[in-house]
């Protein structure tokens, strides 16, 4: 079904390094962002994620490497002269103008004349669903407002690239998730390649088509949302994305492209080799599962060719659609975490019962 | 109740500062050339002699022209030396924003003296120019803090966000840093506008035989006939500088609310 040959690289970043005195900010960034693709700069703070956007923006100089745009080195080239636009975190409205003329601030040196000019912000304030703002000050809007008009904005000038630092981090919970819906569409809409920086991890997850998760300055996998969730390359990438228990785990032997472990309250294992990333030497290692992997068993129901396994409910935590139990599993050192979604008829586990719960193989993944 | 103490010496604290002040407009129109009550009437007669003294109204260009000077250039360096404080981070930033700042805790004196040396060793005549050099030392520190609040109170991404869509650094500093700090600007040109016309020490030493205001007056009062019209000049002054420090906190205050910031602190 998927189109196999990826669209051709817009950015082309190649062993980008940065310095600040003795602090190594990036160390050997390079990859490769592709034309109409919404990619995410995925990582905790001081991971060097800004800095990287501010480089492709030319705010920041890199020490060595280079940033390819359109296969041109963009070494040099100062950021008014980059055909990038930035979406500052803190929106950066110039407060002394109107809605309009924030919105219509690059076209000063576009060489259009005034009623281009004014078709042309009337659109973009359109397009963002602010038709009827123009004429009001910039410093009179909400949080939601200034992060739309900060988007025409940027996008009047038609960039090649748009580079959103942090967008929605100033937004509350339930605006921030209009406005990643909104995104996504706009992005959609424009065809504009988008690379948005965050550390939020849901957000990432939402809006992207890949994501490069980043830590201390090097990026640790750069893989689309689904792949990073399901095949995480290291534990602490998995660690980052989302929740995931880890359990003591043994490699017991391997054959034929299986591999064989010893769980710790789960028992025997086969799995995949593709399930494991970082190798699977015989000896000791963690096993990863996603909460939403394991099952609670209700009376009567059994586990797939018995992958079951038996322990004590030690917490309980009801979400209204989902219960989350933390089971301290019969051999297993520390309690694991299992979502259940709540459905009519099901009963809510106590707490200090005992559960059974299911397991599939399919669903781990080894880390040695 | 409680507070009763407390503001029975508020009220006596703002008159013992303020009633000497108060004393300036009363004997500026009392008939009589003795300063002592009782009043013998009113008279506007001192505000008419302000008018046909000669001497005076060339003090007062002086003054005008030495303090339109300091305050433009005072301001124009300020602006400078603000941006790059908030701006910027490069070697010993902390001791040449002191010894930019120094001359508001030295004693005047001193530097009256010091500019007065350095005038004769190098051979060089006093003038106005030569007030406008002290005055402008002295107003510096006063614009520099006006400004560095102006600056940094702008979000530092507003410049950034122009240069992104297109504009030079010169264009966005006229098409968004001027503008925001320009409140600023005006606040620092209205003050050391007004420190400068008041300023006494340093223009007394160096104002040789082209006298400001403040140095007039203070030969004036060797001529006890003339008391009485130095307290009509003292009325406007005083007025004068009461309406432009408002003017300039008004602007001040703009300024804030402009850049959508809460107030902390300022002159009034």
């Amino acid at each position: 079904m998927k189109d196999t040959s990826p669209p051709p690289a817009i950015i082309t970043l190649d062993h980008v390094e940065k310095y600040y005195g003795e602090y190594h900010a990036l160390r050997g960034i390079t990859a490769e962002i592709r034309q109409g693709e919404f990619f995410s700069l995925l990582g905790p703070s001081g991971c060097g994620k800004t800095t990287l956007l501010r480089a492709i923006a030319g705010f920041e100089d890199i020490s060595s490497g280079t940033i390819r745009l359109d296969g041109r080195d963009m070494e040099g080239v100062a950021p008014n002269k980059r055909p990038t636009n930035l979406v500052f975190q803190s929106y950066a409205i110039f407060p002394h103008l109107t809605v309009a003329q924030n919105v219509g601030f690059g076209l000063r040196k576009s060489g259009k004349s005034p009623e281009e000019k004014r078709r042309a912000v009337g659109e973009a304030l359109e397009m963002v669903g602010l038709g009827q703002f123009g004429a009001r000050a910039a410093h009179a809007l909400s949080g939601g407002q200034r992060q739309r008009v900060a988007l025409a904005r940027a996008l009047i000038l038609k960039p090649r690239v748009l580079l959103l630092d942090e967008p929605l981090s100033a937004l509350d919970k339930k605006m921030r998730e209009v406005m990643q819906v909104e995104l996504i569409k706009l992005q959609r809409e424009v065809g504009i390649t988008f690379i948005l920086v965050t550390h939020d991890q849901e957000e990432a997850l939402v809006m992207s088509d890949r994501i490069a998760v980043m830590f201390e300055g090097s990026i640790a996998q750069l893989d689309d949302p689904e792949t990073l969730y399901r095949r995480p390359k290291s534990r602490r990438v998995a660690e980052f994305i989302g929740m995931m228990n880890f359990l003591p785990a043994e490699v017991t032997g391997e054959a034929g492209g299986h591999v064989s472990v010893d769980v710790a309250g789960l028992g025997r294992a086969e799995l995949d080799l593709a399930q494991c990333p970082s190798g699977a030497q015989s000896g000791k290692g963690e096993v990863g599962v996603r909460p939403e992997s394991l099952t609670v068993l209700y009376e009567g129901q059994h586990a797939e060719g018995g992958r079951e396994a038996e322990g004590t409910v030690k917490e309980v935590v009801y979400y209204g659609d989902m219960t989350y139990y933390d089971v301290l599993l019969d051999g297993a050192p520390a309690p694991v975490r299992v979502s259940m979604r709540n459905m009519p008829g099901r009963r809510v586990l106590d707490i200090e019962t005992r559960a059974r719960l299911a397991w599939d193989p399919r669903a781990m993944t080894l880390f040695c | 109740m409680k507070a009763r103490p407390l503001s029975i010496f508020a009220i006596l604290y703002l008159f013992v500062l303020y009633a000497p002040i108060l004393l300036l407009p009363i004997f500026a129109f009392n008939d009589g050339t003795v300063i002592a009550f009782p009043l013998q009437g009113f008279t506007t007669e001192w505000f008419g002699l302000l008018l046909e003294t000669p001497a005076l109204h060339e003090a007062t260009r002086n003054s005008l022209v030495i303090a339109v000077s300091v305050a433009v250039l005072a301001t124009c360096l300020g602006l400078f030396a603000a941006r790059a404080a908030t701006r910027y981070r490069f070697p010993a930033k902390g001791g040449i924003l002191g010894f930019i700042m120094l001359p508001l805790v030295l004693p005047e004196v001193i530097v009256a003296i010091s500019l007065l040396v350095v005038l004769m060793q190098l051979g060089l005549d006093s003038g106005l120019w030569s007030i406008v050099l002290g005055h402008t030392l002295l107003c510096m520190p006063f614009s520099i803090a006006i400004l560095q609040g102006s600056f940094s109170n702008m979000d530092q991404s507003l410049e950034e966000a122009a240069i992104d869509l297109g504009e030079t650094p010169w264009s966005t500093f006229r098409l968004v840093t001027l503008p925001l700090v320009s409140p600023g600007i005006i606040a620092s040109l209205l003050i050391c506008f007004t420190i400068s016309l008041d300023e006494f020490i340093i223009a007394f030493f160096l104002s040789g035989n082209a006298p400001t205001l403040p140095v007039y007056l203070w030969g004036q009062l060797r001529f006890p006939a003339r008391l009485p019209m130095i307290m009509a000049l003292g009325t406007i002054l005083v007025v004068l500088s009461v309406v432009l420090l408002v003017i300039a906190e008004t602007f001040r205050r703009r300024g804030l609310r402009r850049a959508g910031v809460k107030d902390a602190g300022g002159f009034l």
